[in-house]
């Protein structure tokens, strides 16, 4: 093989993790401060894409309102799912695992109403930007993808950046890393918990719009996209947020590289693989750190 | 079986027939075989506390190995059908072994890959599996001619009934007793000289057999097998049947499995109505029953003793 297609094959798998990073991210920011892996996330992502298809397709209005549209709809999502179903769970002492099966319920819920609302039938979505393919290095990149790569390190920094220097971000840091204190010196740990299933179901919103114009629409067309963005994320370590990205992106490389030299058949189920292999020698994913078991 | 309700269930179960037509039969024992792997995914999540999101995965390897061994070696279904449970049991054993140093999420991903993993080589080793055309395993016959679907249900009401048996037996033995002191506090079940290792190991393949044996009862009885029934979706569905009948409980299995099947079934023209109330449900149980169906209030109609909830985090702090 030559080395542009090697080079088309890697910048093209970055561009594909880019997706699978900003869905991962979404999952270890819910797990991170609420313990609960959300289930959901893939059909929260899905109804937010058809928010946005029924703004700009149904409705004609531009592409940029529908996505602002669809991204404050995930959010609001986000925060009545946090509000209404978990934290009065959590008040009746319901266990983690029963928690997860809600969150399998949310899933249902919204599968099936995205099929009452919208039907089966598969729907085109519009690309956000078009154009001749761009050069990136040595590679050259359908413009799609370039747009995926932007969006994925701009949204990075902007999560680095709210981590780091806002108040909320702050205060959502304290909540992770110790609920009780941060209740002690007066962080709303119950706003910050719906905080951060606001952020996150805005980031699944946002990599299922990204990923519509190559899979299409249909109720059940994010369920790869959900687990390719668990496999990210427990590869990069699931109480990880830098592990998020990392993990999508070797994910991303390592799929394109099989389906470029091994097969496409391979390509579908390698996620697994990986994720088997990178567990049996890191239980903890790439980057997440060994959590002594609380007793 | 102290509990009336339990009492109560068997003999409703033995009476069904006389009113419920066939088709509802029908229907019912697809339920109490989705029952018989709920039981055994209870051993192992409600139990020991080790999820798993693969679970139908062991019963499609159940439901090809007892196909497989009646259709192309001529095995007879009495032998079949057990070395299917055999067979499950030695890949939950397997995959155990990597399981031991995962929990939580981690575990979860994992055993949900192992589920996907086995549907998708379901499908793609034609030769063997049919792919998508699926197999067609023999019927259950014990005479000559198709059993009726009431022969079929008392059938299987008495598999489900040793089953049940079993598992509690084991809920009460030595090693229930250890799974329960694994799953809450490992490192003190270790202290007090048992051996995790082994007590997770034995609750991953005595697990897996349960479903082995609930897929290959499911390809006989159904007479029709193909990997979309062993997918993502069946793995979920038994873990919900767990969690909605009540963890760590044999009955609580049970209802939450029959449950789900029949309202499943029930509402099968309506699908997108059908996952609003499904999801709905589940919600709701989790929202306002922790402790699952099978220990809702209904208990004190016989008893005045309160409900004990077993799987709630373990409240004690401190080596």
């Amino acid at each position: 093989m030559d080395g542009r297609l090697l080079a088309d094959v890697l910048v093209g798998g970055v561009a594909a993790g880019a997706v699978y990073a900003l869905m991962a991210l979404g999952l270890v920011l819910i797990y991170k401060t609420t313990e609960i892996v959300n289930f959901g996330h893939g059909d929260m992502a899905t109804v937010c894409t058809f928010v946005a298809y029924a703004v700009a397709v149904q409705m004609g209005a531009p592409l940029a309102v529908a996505v602002v549209l669809s991204l404050v709809c995930a959010a609001l999502l986000g925060a009545l799912v946090e509000w209404g179903i978990f934290r009065v769970a959590r008040t009746r002492h319901a266990t983690v695992l029963s928690l997860v099966v809600a969150t399998l319920g949310v899933a249902l819920v919204l599968n099936g109403a995205v099929g009452v609302v919208w039907g089966h039938d598969v729907k085109t979505f519009p690309f956000l930007w078009t154009g001749p393919p761009v050069r990136v290095g040595a590679a050259l990149l359908p413009v799609d993808q370039v747009l995926n790569l932007a969006v994925g390190v701009l949204l990075a920094a902007a999560l680095y950046g709210f981590f780091r220097y806002t108040v909320p971000g702050i205060a959502m840091r304290a909540t992770i890393s110790n609920q009780a204190a941060a209740h002690l010196v007066g962080i709303p740990v119950d706003r910050m918990f719906a905080l951060s299933w606001a952020i996150g179901s805005a980031l699944g919103a946002l990599a299922g719009i990204l990923a519509a114009p190559v899979l299409y629409l249909e109720p059940n067309r994010m369920v790869d996209l959900l687990l390719k963005g668990f496999a990210a994320a427990v590869l990069g370590g699931m109480d990880s947020l830098p592990g998020a990205p990392v993990g999508g992106v070797v994910l991303g490389v390592l799929e394109n590289l099989a389906g470029a030299y091994g097969s496409l058949e391979l390509k579908a189920s390698l996620a697994f693989l990986l994720i088997v292999i990178a567990l049996a020698l890191r239980p903890q994913g790439l980057m997440g750190t060994y959590r002594h078991r609380r007793v | 079986m102290r509990n009336p309700w339990a009492w109560s269930l068997a003999l409703g179960a033995v009476l069904l027939p006389a009113v419920v037509p066939g088709y509802g039969l029908y229907v019912l024992t697809l339920g109490l075989i989705f029952a018989a792997a709920a039981i055994g995914l209870n051993l192992l999540t409600g139990q020991a506390g080790q999820v798993s999101m693969g679970h139908a995965g062991f019963m499609g390897i159940g439901a090809y190995t007892s196909a497989l061994l009646s259709l192309r070696f001529a095995f007879p279904l009495a032998l079949s059908i057990p070395l299917a449970a055999v067979g499950a049991a030695v890949v939950g054993l397997a995959l155990g072994v990597p399981a031991l140093r995962l929990s939580g999420p981690y575990l979860a991903v994992a055993t949900l890959g192992f589920g996907t993993f086995v549907s998708q080589f379901l499908l793609k080793w034609e030769s063997l599996t049919g792919g998508y055309m699926g197999l067609k395993p023999h019927r259950l016959l014990w005479t000559s001619a198709i059993p009726e679907d009431w022969q079929l249900y008392y059938f299987t009401v008495a598999i489900l009934a040793g089953l049940s048996w079993l598992a509690l037996r084991v809920e009460r033995s030595r090693l229930g007793r250890a799974m329960v002191a694994v799953r809450d506090a490992e490192w003190v079940a270790q202290a007090s000289g048992i051996d995790p290792v082994r007590t997770k190991l034995a609750a991953f393949a005595l697990s897996a057999g349960y479903a082995g044996l609930a897929g290959a009862l499911q390809a006989h009885v159904v007479g029709f097998i193909s990997p979309s029934d062993f997918s993502l979706q069946a793995s979920i569905f038994l873990l919900s049947a767990v969690v909605i009948g009540g963890l760590a409980s044999v009955p609580g299995a049970v209802v939450g499995a029959v449950a789900l099947t029949v309202g499943f079934q029930a509402l099968s023209g309506v699908r997108d109505l059908r996952s609003i109330l499904y999801g709905g449900a589940m919600v709701l149980v989790v929202m306002f029953f922790p402790g699952g169906l099978w220990r809702l209030r209904l208990n004190g109609l016989f008893t005045r003793k309160p409900v004990a909830v077993v799987w709630r985090r373990s409240r004690a702090t401190g080596p």
